[in-house]
């Protein structure tokens, strides 16, 4: 009974989905009272492009640094990763570690989130950028 | 750039500040002179020109070029909109230099260095816990005790004699009159009162 009624509610939310297309363009996470709402994977790498940007420059690392620890959510390794090389192409150590320390405080009380980060970047960057 | 800004002598612009005040001030007062009444006014003006005059005469903290980017150190601003140290020495400056080549050359004080050139406080020391909290138990305490003191002040000295009816034999012959009456005899006070054995049920 219960598989009926979730197959039910699940065919109901694609056509749902179909029949009504978001109207806004890239930012699809601003319609949320009708439309789509954006995953996490588009949410992701929304902001892995905009961290990649080669010639970015310090107020956009920081503008974008400061706008993501506002949001209610701890970075994925791959934004920070971005991040982190955005502060090697601005010759910002200073920056790295502080993004570090930030995404640390952003765990609050799930100390196992900060170390799992750290051993999803060493292997890729941090061994490279800090010799750690 | 930012130099200027800061080794500039303030108190010339701590005077016209005040001078601004004191003169928005005095225009206000005149304003109001016609309602309050040109003697609280003058009174007013006098007491503030004293007031500015010793104001400009000592020195007054550092301002701050609210124009210009702040730093600050917050939790929820990992970033802020300039570097905590904006005059370096030579010394940091080839620090700097340094910083553009590869970072695994940089020895642990000089990484450390780096950071502390950029930032003031770290997010540790930033969320380090103070001792507030028994600043502000103590104060209420404090308070509280002295509220205490003034109830007690209060009923030795301000209130009128206690009322006769609050005596014990005043309540017993009033208990012994609301049963006479039959007061609430259903449910309520007599009801619970024993009328042939004279005692409570």
């Amino acid at each position: 009974m219960f598989r009926a009624v979730f197959r039910l509610s699940a065919t109901g939310a694609r056509s749902l989905a179909r029949s009504r297309p978001c109207y806004s363009a890239p930012l699809a996470s601003r319609c949320y009272s009708h439309g789509k709402v954006e995953t996490d994977e588009e949410f992701d790498a929304r902001w892995v492009t905009y961290f990649s940007k080669p010639d970015i420059d310090a107020w956009e690392l920081r503008k974008g640094m400061n706008t993501l620890i506002g949001y209610d959510l701890v970075p994925e390794a791959k934004i920070l990763d971005s991040a982190l090389r955005a502060c090697r192409r601005l010759n910002d150590l200073a920056s790295a570690i502080r993004i570090l320390e930030a995404v640390k405080d952003k765990a609050g009380p799930h100390k196992d989130i900060y170390p799992y980060l750290i051993q999803e970047l060493k292997p890729t960057l941090l061994s490279r950028l800090f010799d750690v | 750039m930012n130099k200027s800004v800061l080794t500039q002598p303030l108190r010339l612009s701590s005077v016209s500040v005040v001078q601004l005040f004191h003169s928005l001030t005095t225009t206000m007062l005149r304003l109001t002179a016609g309602r309050v009444g040109s003697l609280v006014a003058r009174r007013a003006t006098v007491a503030l020109t004293t007031n500015s005059a010793r104001m400009a005469s000592h020195e007054v903290a550092q301002a701050v070029d609210m124009s210009q980017p702040m730093y600050v150190d917050r939790l929820d601003t990992p970033l802020p909109d300039r570097p905590y140290t904006d005059v370096l020495t030579a010394a940091d400056k080839s620090l700097k230099q340094k910083e553009k080549g590869p970072w695994s050359q940089l020895s642990q004080e000089e990484k450390l260095a780096l950071y502390r050139l950029a930032f003031h406080q770290t997010y540790p020391e930033m969320k380090r816990p103070s001792a507030e909290w028994k600043t502000v138990l103590g104060g209420m305490f404090i308070f509280l005790g002295f509220t205490g003191l003034l109830v007690w002040w209060q009923t030795a000295y301000v209130y009128p004699p206690r009322p006769r009816t609050f005596d014990k034999e005043w309540q017993a012959k009033q208990l012994q009159r609301m049963l006479d009456m039959k007061v609430n005899p259903i449910e309520g006070f007599s009801a619970k009162w024993d009328y042939e054995k004279g005692q409570w049920k």
